[in-house]
């Protein structure tokens, strides 16, 4: 085998083990959550009423706009790959970009709705808290630490995404070479499924 | 046909850079392998100078040289050293870095900067857990299990050691996914599936258990330190949390953990007793089976850990059932192994009498095991020195002892050099004598009804605990000639070849030491690795 054939039968391998080695990371990431949802489960079931009422107390429409925007960043991200395969840079920026913002809009959102449950003292520590039924404070501090737990992925992935556009304009993600940003992409996908599991878990069921 | 260029060996070649930062730096598995071997080897030293004092605390009854705390603190920090930084990572950090990617024909592992930030996150968590030892009366005291709601309300050093293991089981998980990747992707050319080395199929499975299970305790352990620093009631009774939920969430996956721990040292005897046997391996497609089969089962026997936590009667009665199937693919290498050495031709090589103590060891620990595993006996023999006695024999008898056969087997490789193997066999059967008399009489001394992790005992259970305490005496000389010839003779050894031990898988047919790429050209691989035909 000639010098040339070798190193492109290796860079594929490369590409295709990275691909898999991102997914076995997802695995991990699932399981991770895993864990949560099943400690929520088990404290759904023995705290039923006390769960639908801590329910009731989320803003169900604050929770809804923020599942259609992660949707549409997952869309917009996935339209980023379409952009790079075709060669298309500017447009894989934009659309990159876009997907940083959505995600920026998402975690304002988050601030207004934990900051306005500071507010009325809805938080581990305060009186209000401490008055609470003792189901409704578990679905509190499970609320705080999933979602919060998911805030950090949020971060976590448009961090990556800002080095995806940086790779991007560097030309070192070209329309041959883009596992990095499907990689940055299946991350973020990762991060937009979680949050459907949460939002009818916490906002939906009363 | 190009000439052959002799290229340097990966402990002399750093690359034109300088050496202390090379070494540290070095995205070579090799060198990240030894820098585990180094670090984690002064780990175990530290582990077991606190075992031996805390045997020399049980060698009469009441308090001889410390007092209760103290004792709490150092059965937790032993734990908790010897767990998180020797035994899990312990096989797959050292001698899956050293040996699968040359075993399997590849020039490194599949991401080998992934590979190096383990290491770093290792170091990282091995630091912190260390912090834990600032200050006698605050070493944690917990147990490594960190049960709630204890290790919420104990005013130890316990937030370290959570926040420790949980980094640590990052490292792990990053090795677990690397190897899973480079088994997929880079075999060399030949080598299917069921042609890999027994020892590769160790690791496989083993990676599998370190990426699914530990992601678990990881999120546990977050909840234990959330509870801590926020005061909020997850586990905690007085606060609406549940203690045997965080004991579910703990054994769903440190049970399997003990997996982690023990497939990698059956690898490794898989390994080693052909080659000193000179007979092909019995059941090979088995060996590998099992493998995988005891990863899967042991997800699902968690619960045989919390007999007498409160369980309904189906659940335990389903735990146990499961645990003896688990006992089933185990059972089945040790016969594989013992049918290996018929008919063979024998050679005890310091490698073979680890790997022949290793099955002794281990059948006395796998059989002590059933007796925890069936309900009616663990009630009664539950949290006594039984336990204690059942554990070491599987994780030090079986998983140390094979740890020990893996270094004296590749040290030639390794070093290019040879210890010396008169004082090694010496070395061996006074570890090994010393190892029996300091774990057997526990079994006695725990179905007498001793309970564990007391500093003090009632006066009838004074002579097994002497005979224990002597054992271990024992043991600690073993270990000291041990450690002096391995470090004399990685210095001052003679010379050997490429392949002292006449092995034929991948890694004795390279140079000695390999070289930093491992092979001048890939190997292609015809047969499977353990033909031994004289």
């Amino acid at each position: 085998m000639s010098d040339t054939a070798t190193h492109i039968v290796e860079h594929h391998l490369d590409e295709q083990a990275s691909k898999f080695g991102m997914w076995l990371f997802l695995f991990t990431e699932l399981l991770l959550f895993g864990g949560l949802f099943l400690v929520y489960s088990i404290y759904r079931y023995l705290n039923q009423d006390d769960f639908a009422r801590g329910g009731s107390e989320l803003d169900m429409y604050i929770g809804a706009i923020n599942t259609v925007i992660l949707l549409t960043s997952s869309l917009s991200v996935a339209m980023s790959i379409t952009a790079i395969q075709k060669n298309n840079k500017r447009m894989a920026v934009i659309l990159l970009w876009i997907t940083i913002v959505l995600a920026l809009v998402f975690l304002v959102n988050k601030y207004f709705e934990w900051s306005h449950k500071y507010h009325v003292g809805l938080y581990p520590g305060t009186e209000t808290f401490r008055t609470l039924p003792a189901g409704e404070g578990l679905f509190f501090l499970l609320y705080y630490f999933m979602t919060g737990l998911h805030g950090v992925h949020v971060i976590i992935g448009a961090i990556l995404l800002g080095f995806v556009i940086e790779r991007v304009l560097d030309g070192k993600i070209t329309s041959e070479n883009y596992v990095f940003q499907e990689n940055g992409a299946l991350y973020w996908h990762l991060v937009d499924l979680i949050w459907i599991y949460l939002f009818p878990l916490f906002y939906l069921i009363h | 046909m190009s000439e052959v260029t002799h290229h340097k060996s990966f402990l002399e070649n750093s690359e034109g850079k300088n050496v202390v930062l090379s070494w540290l730096f070095s995205t070579d598995h090799k060198r990240i392998g030894l820098i585990y071997l180094y670090l984690i080897g002064i780990f175990f030293i530290v582990a077991v100078f606190f075992g031996f004092l805390m045997r020399l605390e049980l060698i009469a009854p009441g308090k001889d040289i410390m007092d209760p705390q103290l004792y709490n603190g150092l059965f937790t920090v032993h734990g908790v050293i010897m767990i998180f930084l020797f035994i899990i990572p312990g096989i797959p950090a050292v001698f899956g870095n050293l040996m699968l990617p040359i075993m399997i024909g590849a020039k490194d592992v599949a991401f080998p900067r992934l590979n190096l930030l383990s290491l770093w996150i290792y170091i990282i968590g091995a630091m912190l857990a260390l912090t834990t030892l600032m200050g006698a009366d605050k070493l944690p005291d917990t147990g490594w299990t960190f049960y709630a709601p204890y290790s919420i309300k104990s005013n130890t050093y316990v937030m370290q050691a959570v926040l420790a293991a949980f980094i640590l089981g990052f490292s792990s998980i990053l090795t677990g996914l690397n190897f899973i990747t480079t088994i997929h992707w880079l075999r060399a050319p030949g080598m299917s599936w069921f042609k890999m080395p027994l020892f590769s199929w160790a690791l496989y499975a083993t990676a599998w258990i370190q990426l699914l299970a530990t992601p678990v305790v990881g999120i546990t352990l977050l909840m234990i330190a959330a509870e801590r620093y926020l005061g909020i009631g997850l586990f905690d009774p007085s606060l609406g949390g549940d203690p045997i939920l965080y004991q579910h969430l703990f054994w769903i996956y440190s049970h399997p953990a003990v997996y982690i721990m023990v497939l990698p040292a059956m690898g490794i005897v898989s390994e080693i007793l052909p080659v000193f046997a000179r007979r092909r391996i019995f059941g090979y497609n088995a060996m590998a089976v099992t493998s995988l089969a005891i990863a899967f089962i042991g997800y699902l026997v968690w619960g045989h850990h919390m007999f007498t936590s409160g369980m309904s009667g189906p659940a335990r009665i389903i735990f146990s059932f499961l645990t003896f199937l688990v006992a089933v693919p185990s059972a089945i290498k040790v016969f594989n192994w013992v049918t290996t050495l018929y008919k063979g031709s024998i050679d005890l090589k310091p490698p073979m009498l680890y790997v022949l103590a290793f099955i002794f060891n281990f059948m006395i620990g796998g059989l002590t095991g059933l007796v925890n595993g069936a309900l009616a006996t663990d009630v009664h023999v539950h949290d006594t020195y039984f336990i204690v006695g059942h554990f070491h024999y599987v994780m030090f008898g079986g998983t140390g002892f094979s740890f020990f056969a893996a270094m004296y087997y590749w040290f030639p490789k390794i070093y290019g050099r040879m210890y010396d193997i008169k004082w090694a066999n010496i070395g061996f059967w006074i570890i090994f004598v010393g190892f029996n008399i300091l774990y057997f009489p526990m079994f006695i001394v725990g179905m007498m009804g001793m309970p564990r992790r007391y500093y003090d005992y009632l006066p009838e259970f004074h002579w097994p605990n002497i005979v224990s305490t002597v054992g271990s005496w024992i043991l600690i000389v073993g270990i000291v000639i041990m450690l002096v010839n391995i470090i004399r003779g990685s210095m001052k050894g003679p010379k050997v070849g490429q392949n002292p031990w006449r092995g034929l898988t991948l890694e004795w047919q390279t140079q000695t030491p390999p070289i930093t790429e491992n092979f001048e050209q890939i190997p292609s691989v015809t047969e499977r690795p353990y033909e031994y035909k004289d």
